[in-house]
């Protein structure tokens, strides 16, 4: 592998204006690349890319709905609109999004020198990537999957969606599953077993720790959705009866298999963003975070919670009072680790020196969003108080307002707070508070209202409303904030490109931080660590002996060797999504070509040197 | 020089457990939900089939115990297998590597012929709740035999060309945990659909 001098012989501190070493190389190189930071880099700029797709989705249905009995757009692409936004939001923009700092820091903050398995996060990116093009395709090939992102029986039934929308959707999924679990399981291996010496569970950075739990629930909670999957798929293609009442099938299966794993998804969008914030806040407060064991285990607790809860989605559909009693007071008793955490942080930034740059604000920010989110969670946790907003623009609400105004505050703060680790330059801070702002105001002019909507009746998932029934102002305040909130986006977008043509060097450790990612050049060399980090507590940077903790590039020792580049993990991911394709149009010779080149791609894999 | 950097990735473990047998163990959490989802469906549909064939029709015990034994007699294979290659005994090793396959391919012979009499008796996917949730449950566990046979296979033929050696022992180990889940799993099944009908 190309390899650069210029990081080695930089000293620590002064930025490195060649950023040849890691990212330097053609297509091919990028292809073929196993470096955990390169794909970190290909998960972000794609799920970017597909927030972006979603929000333009969000766009287009916020300016229908911005005047009553509007025609902009027309009811059958509304529902595929809807569907899609929320599908491409969760599966295409978030997850990745977290699985770009996964990527890209995780590896760094426990000083490894790669994943355990960097081949296998290779496959992970391009089953993401190519089955995330495979779904948006579909708006090419007689439209999108327009049966919601929740995808209910039998509404999914060939009788109700025929053609090939709806196998779009559940072969898509099939195949994000894939790699959804196989980054889980790199991730769980690689934090357990890759630790550098004296790193024990608990000095972990809070960040890592999030991960960690995030892939225990992906593990667990994908096949649920997976199982359900097969049996829709069963029931279109081979005509078999599961969801079909006629026959004595059970819709209420599908509710039940899709939100065991739905609850948990949940957390496994939130979680990595509250990891993100557990890192941030100290470092803005220059203090360490306060009650480091409570954050963890409440993250555990969390998690384990939530496998319990998952009929709090079902309380309209008559489980009957036990079952909705046992399900309320389950949802209610995960506010208590959600709120320790919040007043964990809180009691951070308590006496802390305040620096208010920008990853900070975006902390703040997504702390009061979150506790608005997590109030009306409280709220439609009670069975009797869900009967009256499900389905309305209450909860349409209140999700914006956990995902939105938590999960991508949050993760915005990550971006403001890493991404000069990534690139090695500075992103402007002026430009930053005025994203910020904007986004502050313009998220809330769009979301508040629709509580106040919701409880007034106005039903979600309907591509437009009567004049006359009080509705009109508060939609087109919400409209004006949506397309302010996609501004806000711009501005991002501009502060990057800036940063990308001219952006100030930033040094190895720019905010003072604390972990161990700071400890090396920005951007990293390709092998991390020269030598790997040895560490004595939590904070290792902030201790007062850091010379184990900080072995810098100037030490004297060989430059490591680092897995060679393969293009087997992209091959067994084509021939994944040619399976799919394969599905989808019911031909056997294009499934057969796919099983082909996936056996092709995995005995090249097996057989091939991790170096050569 | 490059083998120990390559170690770092490779052998370095913090745990002192392989990563590889760490992958696995998480694979098998991961498929236990995956045939507890199965599972279920299976359990709600039991007894829910509006038309015949109906399951107390058409299961026949006396066979499916026949298999079940062949099966978990490869379990048996597996670990003489294991413990072969350990020993650095090439030469067993092979053969119990093979056998656990042929036993392997003798069960998955007896589900062909067990699906096929049903397909006979009228019951397909397509027939009834009980069809499609059975077939799909044991089909589901076939599919996995299927791989542990070809994996065991490519093993075997590794052993062949001289490229399986004692240093090997931990792959052996990988494939053989996967292949005792894949037993338990069948005994699982075993008892709820055929002892418990």
């Amino acid at each position: 592998m190309a390899v650069t001098g210029a990081v080695g012989a930089e000293t620590p501190g002064v930025g490195a204006q060649d950023h040849g070493g890691t990212y330097s190389g053609g297509i091919w190189s990028w292809l073929t690349t196993v470096d955990h930071k390169r794909i970190g880099v290909m998960y972000g700029v794609s799920a970017f890319l597909f927030f972006l797709v979603g929000g333009i989705e969000a766009l287009l249905i916020r300016l229908q709905l911005g005047t009553p009995e509007n025609t902009l757009i027309n009811p059958d692409l509304y529902n595929q609109l809807f569907t899609m936004h929320g599908t491409t939001m969760v599966f295409l923009a978030i997850m990745p999004l977290s699985a770009a700092f996964f990527n890209f820091i995780v590896p760094l903050q426990i000083g490894a020198r790669d994943v355990a398995f960097p081949r296998l996060n290779a496959f992970s990116f391009w089953v993401f990537f190519l089955g995330a093009l495979f779904m948006n395709s579909s708006f090419l090939f007689g439209g999108a999957p327009d049966a919601g992102w929740f995808g209910y029986a039998n509404l999914t039934s060939t009788q109700y969606s025929p053609g090939m929308r709806v196998d779009f959707w559940v072969l898509g999924l099939l195949v994000l599953g894939v790699s959804s679990i196989a980054a889980a399981l790199n991730f769980i291996v690689t934090i357990i077993n890759l630790r550098c010496e004296g790193m024990h569970f608990m000095r972990m950075p809070l960040f890592t720790w999030m991960t960690l739990i995030t892939s225990f629930l992906l593990v667990m909670a994908f096949p649920a959705i997976t199982v359900g999957l097969v049996l829709l798929m069963f029931d279109r293609m081979f005509g078999t009866q599961f969801f079909n009442p006629l026959a004595g099938g059970d819709v209420l299966l599908w509710q039940h298999l899709f939100w065991i794993f739905g609850h948990p998804e949940v957390y496994i969008l939130l979680l990595p963003g509250l990891g993100m914030v557990s890192e941030i806040i100290p470092v803005f407060s220059r203090k360490p975070l306060f009650g480091y064991a409570f954050v963890v285990y409440s993250g555990v607790l969390i998690a384990f919670l939530g496998f319990g809860v998952w009929a709090h989605h079902m309380f309209a559909v008559g489980l009957g009072p036990v079952a909705n009693t046992v399900f309320a007071a389950a949802t209610m008793l995960i506010a208590i680790p959600t709120g320790v955490k919040i007043f964990n942080w809180i009691a951070t930034l308590w006496g802390g020196s305040l620096r208010l740059k920008t990853p900070l604000y975006f902390c703040l920010g997504f702390i009061a969003m979150f506790i608005i989110g997590g109030l009306s969670g409280v709220m439609h946790a009670s069975a009797a108080a869900d009967l009256q907003q499900t389905d309305t623009y209450f909860i349409v609400a209140h999700i914006h307002y956990v995902l939105f105004g938590g999960v991508m505050f949050a993760l915005f703060a990550g971006m403001y707070y890493w991404i000069p680790k990534v690139t090695g330059r500075m992103l402007s801070d002026r430009l930053g508070k005025i994203h910020f702002w904007i986004m502050l105001v313009s998220f809330n002019l769009t979301f508040f209202p629709q509580h106040f909507l919701g409880l007034h009746g106005m039903p979600r998932r309907t591509f437009t409303y009567e004049s006359g029934l009080g509705f009109e102002a508060m939609n087109l305040m919400s409209t004006v904030g949506a397309l302010l909130l996609g501004s806000s986006m711009l501005i991002f977008i501009w502060n990057v490109l800036q940063m990308l043509r001219k952006g100030p060097p930033t040094g190895a450790d720019p905010w003072g931080g604390s972990t161990l990612e700071w400890s090396i050049a920005s951007p990293p060399p390709h092998y991390n660590f020269k030598v790997l980090p040895k560490v004595y507590g939590r904070d290792p940077l902030w201790a007062a002996d850091t010379s184990d903790s900080r072995p810098g590039d100037d030490v004297e020792a060989p430059e490591p060797h680092m897995p060679g580049p393969s293009a087997f993990p992209l091959t067994t991911a084509i021939g994944i999504v040619v399976m799919a394709a394969g599905g989808l149009t019911t031909t056997l010779p294009v499934l057969f070509v796919g099983v082909a080149v996936v056996l092709f791609g995995v005995y090249g894999w097996a057989f091939q040197p991790l170096e050569h | 020089m490059s083998q120990t950097d390559v170690a770092t990735l490779e052998v370095h473990s913090a745990t002192g457990l392989p990563s590889r047998k760490i992958l696995m163990w998480a694979f098998i959490g991961s498929e236990c939900m995956l045939f507890g989802s199965l599972i279920i469906t299976y359990l709600v549909y039991r007894g829910k089939s509006i038309v015949g064939p109906y399951p107390e029709e058409l299961l026949n015990i006396p066979f499916i115990t026949v298999t079940t034994f062949v099966l978990l007699m490869s379990s048996l294979m597996m670990v003489l297998a294991l413990s072969a290659v350990q020993r650095g005994d090439m030469k067993w090793g092979k053969v119990w590597l093979l056998m656990t396959a042929v036993f392997g391919m003798v069960f998955l012979g007896g589900q062909v012929y067990e699906f096929t009499h049903f397909v006979h008796e009228g019951l397909t996917l397509q027939t009834n709740l009980f069809g499609g949730s059975f077939f799909l449950l044991t089909g589901t566990h076939g599919a996995h035999v299927t791989v542990g046979v070809i994996w065991l296979l490519s093993l075997f033929f590794m052993g062949v060309r001289g490229r399986l050696t004692q240093a090997s022992a931990e792959t052996v180990e990988i494939a053989g945990l996967y292949w005792h889940f894949v037993d338990v799993v069948w005994i699982v099944l075993f008892t709820l659909i055929y002892l418990l009908s």
